[in-house]
C-alpha cells in the first residue's frame, strides 16, 4: 500500500479535524494563482513579441482545462482519496509552470501553452476538487463553512501570487528601476520556476496533512435527525452517472452558469467600467487609474470574502434560499447599476461589491448544495461535472460583455449608459438562473444508490 | 473545537495545539500578506 493511497489516510482517533481546511487551502492558495496571470501578461507579449490576445490563450487553456479535467476526473479524485489527488495536483500545477518556464526561456509560446495552459490546467482541475468531498465528510454539520472555506483560498490565491511575483520579477530584473519597466522574459520564467518549487512544497504539506473520517464518524453532539429534517438534505447517495440524467443537477448547472456569467461581466471590465461609468462630457474620466486599480482590489476582497462568508450562511439558511440571493438581489442590484450605477461612486463601489460576493459566494456554495441534493457518495465527481458551467460561463461571460460594448464605441470613449444593454442582458441571465434554483426538488428516487442496509446510515461499499 | 469520535473508540487523544496553530498559520499568514497588499492598492479607491 502506497503512502498516497486513501487507506493511509483515513484518521485515527483524537484527530482534530480543524486541521483538515488548512490542508484544502494549502491546496487552493496555490491554484489560485490562476487569476494573477495578468502581472506578467504584458511581459509574456514583448518577450514573445506576440498579441495580447495570443497571450491571453494561456490562461483560456488552463480555465477549459480545469472545467474538463474536474468533469473527467472527478471519479477518480473520489475513488483515490484527497491524498493522492492533491499530490497529483501538485505534480501537475507544478510542472505546468516548470514546461511554462522552458517554452519562456527558448522562446516558443507553445510550450508555454502546454505547459501553463494543459499540464497546468489538469492540476488546477483536480486540485479545485479534490478536498471538497473530504471537507464535506468532516464537517456534517456545517458543510457550507467548510467549503466555503477551501474555496476562499482560491480567491484569496491570486491576492498572495500578485504582489510576491511582482516583488519577484522585481528582484529578478537588474531592470527593474527603469522608466516604464517591463520585465524582461528571464526574469518571469525565473519566477515560473520559483513558483514551481514554492507551490510544490505548500501542496504536498497540503497532502500530507490531509486525512479522510473513519466510518461511522460523526463530530462530537452532531445530531443527524437534524440534518435529515430539512426537505432538500438527503439522506440517500447518487451516483455522478446518474446525478447528470437527474432534472436537478442542470437546474443547478443552470444556476451556477448564470451566476458565473453575470459576475465574469463586471470582473472581466472592472477597471476600465468604472473609469467609463464616470466619464465627463469631455471625455476625461473622474476615476483615475490608480483608482482603478484599488477598485480591482475591493473586488479580489469582495469575492473572497463571500466564498467564506455566504457559503457559511447558507448552512443556517440553506442552499436554496441563498442561491435565490445570489439571483435574486443580484438581479436587482444588476438594474440598479445598469440604470442609477453612474449615480455616486459610493453606489457604483457597494453594488459590485455585493454582485462580485455573489459570485464568489455561488462557487463555493454549491459543492454543498450538491452534497444535499446528491450525499456525499461521489460529490467530488458530480462537482467536477457541474464546474463544466464554469468553463462555459468564461465563454460566455466575456463574449456577452464584449459583444455589446464592441457595438456601443471604442474603449476610452464608452460612458454609463454604453453599459446598460450588457447589463441589462446579465438581469436577464440572473432571472432565467433564478427560475432554474426556483425549480430544485429533491431528486428523484429512482437514481439513488441501493443500500444493503437501509438502518444504518453509511457510505456504499465501494466508497470504504 | 470538535474531534474524532469513532463509535467504539478509546477516549481521544489530546489534540496538539501547536500542530493546529502551525497549519493554521501557515495557510494564514501568506493570506493576511495577500489581504494587507490588497488594502493597501484599495485605499487609493478612499484617498
Amino acid at each position: 500500500m502506497s503512502w498516497l493511497d486513501r487507506e493511509r489516510t483515513i484518521a485515527p482517533p483524537g484527530f482534530n479535524r480543524w486541521l483538515v481546511p488548512p490542508a484544502a487551502l494549502a491546496v487552493h492558495l496555490c491554484i489560485g494563482q490562476a487569476y494573477a496571470t495578468s502581472v506578467y501578461k504584458t511581459a509574456l507579449v514583448k518577450h514573445f513579441g506576440a498579441s495580447l490576445t495570443e497571450i491571453g490563450v494561456i490562461f483560456s487553456i488552463a480555465i477549459v482545462m480545469l472545467g474538463l479535467s474536474a468533469a473527467a476526473m472527478g471519479t477518480w479524485v473520489d475513488r483515490s482519496g484527497p491524498r493522492k489527488a492533491m499530490f497529483t495536483s501538485a505534480v501537475f500545477w507544478s510542472g505546468g509552470f516548470l514546461i511554462g518556464s522552458l517554452g519562456i526561456f527558448t522562446h516558443q509560446l507553445w510550450l508555454v501553452y502546454l505547459g501553463y495552459g494543459v499540464v497546468g490546467g489538469i492540476g488546477l482541475g483536480i486540485g479545485y476538487i479534490s478536498p471538497v468531498s473530504t471537507l464535506i465528510k468532516w464537517f456534517p454539520d456545517r458543510p457550507g463553512l467548510a467549503t466555503g472555506m477551501a474555496i476562499m483560498g482560491f480567491g484569496g490565491g491570486a491576492l498572495i501570487a500578485s504582489p510576491v511575483s511582482t516583488a519577484l520579477l522585481k528582484l529578478y530584473d537588474p531592470n527593474s528601476g527603469a522608466k516604464d519597466w517591463v520585465a524582461s522574459g528571464d526574469a518571469v520564467g525565473k519566477l515560473f520556476l520559483t513558483l514551481a518549487v514554492v507551490y510544490l512544497a505548500y501542496m504536498l504539506f497540503g497532502a500530507f496533512t490531509i486525512k479522510v473520517p473513519a466510518a461511522g464518524w460523526q463530530p462530537a453532539g452532531f445530531d443527524p435527525a437534524k440534518v435529515k429534517a430539512a426537505k432538500l438534505v438527503t439522506t440517500e447517495n447518487v451516483s455522478a452517472k446518474n446525478a447528470v440524467k437527474s432534472r436537478q443537477f442542470w437546474l443547478v448547472w443552470i444556476a451556477l452558469f448564470c451566476n458565473v456569467t453575470a459576475g465574469i461581466g463586471i470582473l472581466e471590465q472592472a477597471a476600465p467600467m468604472i473609469q467609463d461609468f464616470f466619464r465627463k462630457s469631455d471625455g476625461v474620466s473622474l476615476v483615475s487609474a490608480a483608482v482603478a486599480a484599488g477598485f480591482v482590489g475591493l473586488l479580489s476582497i469582495g469575492n473572497m470574502a463571500g466564498r467564506f462568508a455566504w457559503s457559511a450562511t447558507s448552512d443556517v439558511t440553506g442552499r436554496k434560499r441563498i442561491y435565490m440571493v445570489y439571483l435574486g438581489v443580484g438581479a436587482v442590484l444588476y438594474t440598479v447599476l445598469a440604470l442609477a450605477g453612474s449615480t455616486t461612486t459610493v453606489l457604483y463601489v457597494a453594488l459590485a461589491f455585493v454582485i462580485i460576493s455573489f459570485y464568489g459566494g455561488g462557487f463555493a456554495t454549491v459543492p454543498a448544495y450538491l452534497r444535499d441534493l446528491f450525499g456525499t457518495f461521489q460529490v467530488g465527481a458530480i462537482h467536477g461535472r457541474l464546474l463544466t458551467a464554469w468553463s462555459a460561463a468564461g465563454v460566455a461571460g466575456p463574449l456577452i460583455v464584449n459583444a455589446f460594448l464592441d457595438a456601443q464605441g471604442k474603449p476610452g470613449q464608452l460612458d454609463a449608459a454604453s453599459y446598460q444593454p450588457a447589463l441589462l442582458t446579465m438581469v436577464a441571465l440572473l432571472v432565467v438562473g433564478f427560475l432554474a434554483n426556483l425549480r430544485v426538488k429533491p431528486v428523484d428516487a429512482r437514481f439513488h444508490e441501493p443500500r444493503p442496509d437501509r438502518g444504518r446510515a453509511h457510505e456504499p461499499a465501494m466508497e470504504a | 473545537m470538535s474531534t474524532a469520535h469513532t463509535p467504539g473508540a478509546q477516549a481521544p487523544v489530546k489534540v496538539s495545539v501547536s500542530k493546529l496553530a502551525v497549519a493554521w498559520a501557515l495557510v494564514g499568514l501568506p493570506l493576511g500578506y495577500g489581504v494587507f497588499q490588497t488594502l493597501t492598492r484599495v485605499a487609493a479607491l478612499f484617498g
